[in-house]
């Protein structure tokens, strides 16, 4: 894991102040005064990144988008009220804007500012999703970061970027592909990825996808 | 305030690069990192706000040379040294103990404090809180606010002093620009706010792509058509 670290920092615009051992020396030192202090217990940390390392990840955020899939009232109800309709299915921590892609409407989620992303239902985000580049180019020419990530859609669709500066996750709710009617909800999730429910992919159909 | 982290519609960044198969963590120590400042955050040592300008203040040379986890570093040290919690000579000191092979912090185990930060993934924190009725609505034309804060705001520098459409009332939330800095929670109305995209980038605006920013009423006045004063 780290160890090969450092020979990709270059490839990924993932650099560093100082060397990984005197960062990792630093942060261990942290946590050692913290614990000192009862401030913080390490195996409360070890719990909460194995959980994100386990179990918070897109498949969550997948069922959420397969279950509006095949049922129009709850994609009604998660349209309108995001927050209350992922409750309904277990999920949490997260007040929650959902925005529909449809023919001819794309929607693109981005943080200029930070890098908010809906972690309770996606899982933590991607080295991409925090970088400079992503955060200074998707809201001014969408058209263009979307082609590096292999997506050219039609001239005449709108892009809908929505910039997430308030306390308020947003998550695209992508096209189902024609061709998966006789899909059942699990097998549906399977199909959609997380890039997906960012805005930076489209759902691909099950044999496209296996490709 | 007029920071390095306020990106968007920056020139010269270059593609999107991305990694296959990318790891949650790319080190062990950025989830540590990640867990500490969970603590700390479920322990109300710092708010969303404070810690989101801590960021913003690190010295802009040092932000873009800085991978995410070390600004989150930067931060949690940052901050816990302003509130008193730890000094950077007790934290150098610690470092040398460390190098010379001994941990001296007693363990330490709190069940407690591990499910409150468990919960965080299960619970909203509540940012939504009561405050006045709305001012606009949906449809309403608004113009953003002109101005140059020297603190925390939300309203990215690429939108000041633009015209835009309410396309959704949120509901009443806690205003960053205040609970950043100790004055206060004072919420009030947040708007999904649309915003042509030539109205931000001029000419080289891509056609059909509109921009929706997140905004809290003080940010924004009514867009009144300019009239004749004779």
């Amino acid at each position: 894991m780290s160890g090969s670290h450092d020979a990709h920092d270059h490839e990924h615009g993932h650099h560093h102040r100082e060397p990984e051992s005197q960062l990792s020396l630093r942060v261990r030192a942290l946590e050692s005064l913290l614990v000192e202090k009862k401030l913080v217990a390490s195996e409360a940390i070890d719990r909460i990144v194995a959980a994100y390392e386990e179990d918070i990840g897109p498949h969550n955020g997948a069922k959420v988008v397969a279950h509006a899939w095949v049922d129009p009232a709850y994609r009604q109800r998660l349209l309108a009220d995001g927050t209350a309709a992922i409750e309904e299915l277990g999920f949490g921590g997260v007040d929650l804007q959902v925005v529909e892609n449809a023919p001819g409407v794309h929607n693109l989620v981005v943080c200029t500012l930070c890098s908010c992303y809906p972690h309770a239902l996606i899982g933590l985000p991607p080295v991409w999703y925090k970088s400079f580049e992503y955060r200074s180019r998707a809201v001014r020419e969408p058209r263009v970061v979307l082609h590096e990530f292999g997506v050219d859609l039609p001239e005449n669709t709108e892009i809908r970027i929505w910039d997430s500066s308030a306390e308020l996750r947003y998550l695209v709710l992508p096209e189902r592909p024609a061709g998966t009617e006789r899909l059942s909800e699990p097998e549906l999730a399977k199909l959609v990825t997380r890039d997906a429910m960012i805005g930076v992919a489209v759902v691909k159909p099950p044999a496209a996808a296996a490709r | 305030m007029n920071g390095i982290h306020d990106m968007g519609g920056m020139h010269g960044f270059g593609p999107v690069r991305r990694e296959e198969n990318e790891p949650v963590f790319h080190a062990r120590w950025e989830g540590r990192v990640l867990g500490i400042t969970r603590a700390c955050s479920v322990q109300h040592i710092f708010n969303i706000d404070e810690s989101r300008h801590a960021i913003e203040r690190m010295e802009p040379v040092e932000y873009l040379k800085s991978s995410y986890y070390e600004r989150w570093l930067d931060r949690n040290i940052r901050l816990l040294v302003e509130k008193g919690i730890i000094t950077r000579e007790e934290l150098e000191r610690r470092m040398a103990q460390l190098t010379s092979g001994k941990d001296p912090a007693p363990p330490h185990s709190d069940a407690k404090l591990a499910e409150r930060m468990m919960r965080v993934t299960k619970d909203r924190t509540p940012y939504r809180q009561p405050g006045p009725a709305p001012r606009f609505a949906v449809g309403d034309r608004i113009l953003t606010r002109h101005d140059a804060p020297v603190g925390h705001t939300r309203l990215p520098r690429y939108a000041r002093g633009k015209p835009g459409v309410v396309v959704r009332v949120h509901g009443t939330f806690i205003f960053p620009d205040t609970n950043a800095h100790g004055q206060g929670e004072q919420s009030h109305a947040l708007y999904s706010v649309r915003f042509d995209g030539d109205v931000l980038w001029g000419t080289s605006a891509e056609p059909r792509a509109p921009v929706h920013i997140d905004l809290w009423e003080r940010y924004l006045d009514p867009a009144t058509p300019a009239r004749s004063t004779t």
